[in-house]
């Protein structure tokens, strides 16, 4: 069961009104594997992230979760918060949604939310303040301390989120959701915004994010060096449907990608994209 | 009343005395047009039934007067502290001085309200009004759960205290209940009907969930008027029971307290008990809150303020988060309720109209939401204020209202602008209010 | 039947008024976001100078109604107008780029002030004004002796909102104010960077709504005859509720609000119980809420993630 993938989207279909955002689109995302899904602008991949991590409802086809234990999850029936807290399934956005007021730790203290509470005997224990209560909070503290050293942010813990550089913000958020201990990762444009230097440690935190929580990674990119450096499948869409798969080599030698990406004809493309390398 | 444009501070506009006399003349303008009517002349319902009008052209003369002056003090004055930006600039000497006032602010303001009785003694008046202070500080503290820290707008928060009110007036003036059992009772049925109110309010956002509090607010209030046979209608509940010391009265009977203790009975010892008795629940409203905060649903609470969207995708169920803070906030309303009720000893729905829903919201506002010192120091602020214009209870309003005005212009995120964190590794360091949401619910 | 149809005209009167207060909110919150709770006492104000004028124009031995009325309407709207713009001035435009809460508080405060400062200058009691309109039809008569009356007063009380509404239409949808408006609603920033007075097209608003205001004061005290320093509140509180079950910023949705919340009252009144008409049309505030969530006519509300 392991070896299937971890998530498998199939015929899904997401209709506004009249307008079809994503149709008809197949594919997986391999375990321990970072997918990327790219495309123009509009191609409907920010949809079809909130369709996965329940803010939409999709309008037809199917996503399943194969969780390691051999669960698996049927990600079309549940909605908003039950994605996160039942499926495990964590995500970033496109424009940072950090909670500005709050320290980076508080950020990510409120991440673990679901366990704490359990922790905290659903508020009553921690009330009284129950030795039990006070060494899970001892140990989220310290998970949050974790993550915080590993995307360099330790120094800053005790500054309010909203201070923080942009790039910053960014690391923050992915380890806010990482907080939640999550087996998909879904990250909506993480090197958006970034410089190259800060570009070169993400990648680094993704590998490493992958190599050692073993945790799946779902990823949306415009920035192609990212893409391609650390991907290991890349799906690409335009108006809505998969127009290709494969590789990144592969992928990035697609005429149609090309194409979609440049708005030429294939031939033209294909010309264009010679002369650049 | 003075018209004077805000943006007046960044135009480079020359601001000679013949500006300010040319605003002070159009301010005079103004307000001799919207007074002309309205203070000019007097209208009455005559004997015969119909109306009668006589002109008051002296009083209209001052008022347009008052504007005039007042509009160019105003002009002056802003000029003297330049735009209002610069207060921003604090030396740090003084900012050293103010964080040390603020440090030592809340346990100073604590002990000497332990002593409030022993100093206060023989001043019945005085002790009165601080029972009133704090009643509004724990109402504040109650509403600063759902707006403050959960960032929902409540404009329906009396409705809670007289559902406490009445819980504990019926209660005991039916079935005989003491006090101290429909304290816990008036604070579960309070909170109840937070829940009840938080289920259909769950969807909606921002001014769909003003108007929605602020109509159950008013549905309270109007079927206790006319719910007669249960609750008395427009003449309330009277003969509620008087608190008693774990069952020992404090009258002046002969199993009263005064006599156990053999001493001589005086009407101000039920006063001192009243007042340590709020002043008990305050703490104990205000130290669950400060846990709270520290816990996960108060995190949670915080976090839905500053984002929502962020919370689902955290896991974090919004629905009941929301439901636990209408709920909690509804309770300590409950419990400020039952106390209410049991030292007046009479409520009627004349107390829970929706003016003291906008008191409590402007307490905690004012205060500087989320903070509990801030809400605490706008109490004492808005009642004590209120208190100095008991003389002309005729403009109590007038007053109240241009101080709410004034106030939030002068400083629209209230008293104590900052948020404490509630967890930290290093360094507790308090976050500046521009960066802290408020809210979209 | 009979009774129905009664029932259904006044209704439809009632809401007529709260309709024209209803739209003053709902212009202010598409504009600049904010629930002018103070506009209840612009109303109210309204109603105490179309008295005042009145009362003059009658001891100055003015007979002729629609003059009158005319003069009584003008002077209402012109004052009225003014307060509102000074409200604006004083009161809200400080605080347009502050934390969303301020604004709110500021306009409760205000909301007292004027309550308080038409009771110290006008006094307390009830005024109360002879029918200045009398007569009307009746439209059938029933054999149980019942009579559909269909007063003057009722019908000067549609024709005027129709008329004020067609105004009001031409204004916000063919005029250069209206455009401004329009774009102001959208977009401040980008209304302004195109050349779009922001704040004077603020201030047209308020003054807009406190003379739509203003007409409602004249009907309500045509309709019921009296006036009071209290009055401002509940029906404040009623329109502001018709704005929001209409969906707050639509305009149309404003006037089918209030024609709502006038029938929800009227209607209740008849066939149910006086006392509980509020309660009737707040609870139904809350049940559409429930299951619309933005009111009847409101735009639903993307979420951007």
């Amino acid at each position: 069961m392991s070896d299937a993938p971890i998530l498998t989207v199939e015929h899904l279909m997401m209709r506004f009104g009249g307008i079809v955002a994503v149709n008809d689109l197949s594919f997986n995302a391999d375990r321990r594997k970072i997918t990327a899904l790219i495309g123009p602008n509009g191609a409907g991949k920010t949809t079809v992230f909130n369709c996965i991590t329940g803010f939409y409802r999709p309008s037809g086809g199917a996503i399943r979760l194969n969780h390691d234990d051999g669960r698996t999850i049927h990600l079309e029936r549940l909605n908003d918060f039950r994605i996160s807290k039942q499926a495990s399934v964590a995500r970033t956005f496109q424009n940072i949604r950090l909670f500005p007021g709050m320290t980076a730790l508080e950020n990510l203290m409120v991440a673990q939310h679901n366990a704490l509470m359990r922790a905290s005997g659903l508020t009553v224990l921690g009330l009284i303040g129950a030795p039990s209560w006070r060494s899970a909070e001892r140990a989220a503290i310290e998970l949050a301390r974790t993550w915080l050293a590993r995307v360099g942010l330790l120094d800053r813990a005790d500054d309010a989120a909203g201070n923080l550089a942009y790039g910053d913000q960014r690391r923050l958020e992915i380890a806010r959701a990482m907080c939640t201990e999550p087996t998909l990762l879904c990250l909506d444009e993480p090197a958006a915004g970034l410089n190259a230097r800060e570009s070169g440690a993400l990648n680094e935190l993704l590998l490493s994010i992958r190599a050692e929580q073993g945790t799946s990674i779902l990823l949306i990119e415009h920035d192609m060096s990212v893409v391609m450096e650390i991907s290991d499948h890349v799906v690409v869409m335009d108006y809505g449907v998969k127009i290709a798969e494969g590789t990144p080599q592969a992928v990035r030698d697609d005429p149609k990608v090309i194409a979609a990406y440049l708005g030429a004809d294939e031939d033209e493309a294909i010309a264009v994209m010679e002369k650049a390398n | 009343m003075s018209v004077t444009p805000a943006t007046s501070s960044h135009t480079s506009q020359p601001l000679g005395s013949a500006f300010i006399l040319k605003k002070a003349l159009i301010s005079a303008l103004v307000a001799l047009v919207l007074f002309s009517l309205m203070i000019g002349i007097r209208t009455e319902a005559g004997n015969q039934g119909g109306l009668i009008y006589w002109t008051r052209f002296g009083d209209l003369a001052t008022m347009v007067g008052v504007v005039f002056g007042g509009s160019i003090i105003v002009e002056l004055l802003r000029q003297w502290f330049g735009p209002v930006e610069t207060d921003k600039v604090v030396p740090k000497p003084v900012r050293a001085a103010m964080s040390f006032v603020g440090h030592w602010l809340a346990p100073a303001l604590l002990a000497f309200a332990l002593f409030v009785p022993v100093i206060f003694y023989h001043q019945r008046y005085i002790l009165d009004l601080a029972i009133l202070v704090l009643t509004y500080v724990m109402l504040g503290w109650g509403l600063n759960v759902v707006v403050g820290l959960a960032g929902l707008l409540d404009l329906g928060y009396v409705a809670f205290y007289a559902v406490g009110a009445y819980s504990y007036a019926l209660l005991a003036t039916n079935f005989g209940l003491s006090f101290w059992v429909c304290l816990p009772l008036a604070g579960i049925l309070a909170s109840f009907w937070g829940v009840l109110l938080g289920f259909p309010v769950l969807r909606l956002r921002g001014d769909y969930l003003a108007i929605v509090t602020l109509a159950f607010g008013e549905i309270i209030r109007l079927v206790i008027t006319n719910w007669q046979s249960l609750t008395g209608g427009p003449n309330g509940v009277s003969g509620i029971p008087r608190p008693t010391l774990f069952g020992i009265p404090l009258d002046n009977s002969d199993d009263g307290l005064a006599a156990k203790l053999g001493i001589e009975f005086s009407p101000t010892h039920r006063l001192v008990f009243l007042f340590y008795l709020i002043l008990a629940m305050a703490l104990l409203t205000n130290w669950v809150t400060i846990r709270l905060r520290r816990l996960p649903i108060g995190r949670a609470w915080e976090a839905l303020r500053e984002d929502e969207v962020a919370c689902r995708a955290l896991g974090i169920n919004t629905t009941t988060t929301k439901l636990t803070a209408f709920a909690t906030g509804a309770m300590f309303g409950g419990f400020a309720g039952a106390f209410f009720a049991t030292r007046q000893g009479f409520i009627s729905p004349e107390s829970f109209t929706f003016q003291e829903s906008a008191l409590v919201l402007a307490i905690v506002v004012l205060g500087g939401m989320g903070s509990q010192l801030g809400v605490a120091l706008a109490a004492l602020a808005m009642i004590g204020g209120f208190e100095l214009f008991r003389g002309f209870d005729q403009y109590r309003m007038l007053v109240f209202g241009m101080a709410m005005v004034i106030l939030m212009i002068w400083r629209p995120r209230g008293l104590v602008g900052h948020r404490a964190p509630t967890v930290y590794l290093e360094r507790s360091e308090a976050i500046s209010s521009d960066l802290v949401k408020e809210g979209h619910g | 039947m009979d009774y129905f149809a009664q029932q259904l005209i006044n209704g439809l009167v009632l809401g007529s008024i709260y309709g024209l207060i209803a739209i003053g909110y709902t212009m202010v919150y598409g504009i600049v976001g904010m629930i002018n709770f103070a506009h209840g006492d612009i109303f109210m104000i309204g109603g105490f100078i179309a008295l005042i004028t009145f009362l003059i124009l009658v001891s100055f031995g003015l007979t002729a109604i629609p003059v009158i009325l005319l003069i009584v309407l003008l002077v209402s709207m012109a004052i009225t107008s003014l307060y509102g713009w000074t409200i604006e001035r004083i009161a809200y435009r400080p605080l347009r780029h502050s934390f969303r809460l301020a604004p709110m508080l500021s306009a409760i405060g205000m909301s007292f002030i004027l309550v308080n400062f038409s009771q110290v200058s006008q006094g307390a009691r009830v005024k109360p004004v002879p029918p200045i309109i009398a007569g009307g039809y009746t439209l059938h008569e029933g054999a149980s002796g019942f009579a559909v009356q269909l007063s003057n007063v009722q019908i000067l009380v549609v024709v005027a909102t129709i008329v004020v509404l067609a105004l009001f239409t031409w204004l916000v949808s063919r005029t250069r104010l209206g455009r401004d408006m329009r774009a102001c609603e959208q977009d401040q920033t980008m209304a302004a960077l195109l050349g779009v007075d922001v704040d004077r097209t603020i201030s047209m608003t308020f003054v807009i709504g406190a003379a739509l205001a203003a007409v409602a004061g004249i009907m309500y005290l045509l309709y019921y005859g009296v006036v009071d320093f209290f009055m401002g509140f509940v029906a404040g509180i009623k329109a502001f509720t018709a704005a929001v079950l209409g969906g707050i910023g639509s305009l149309p949705g404003a006037m089918l609000g209030g024609l709502a919340i006038g029938l929800i009252e009227t209607f209740w009144s008849a066939y149910f119980s006086v006392e509980y008409k509020d309660v009737a049309a707040f609870s139904i505030l809350i049940v559409v809420l429930i299951f619309m969530p933005t009111g009847l006519l409101g735009r639903p509300e993307v979420e951007k993630v």
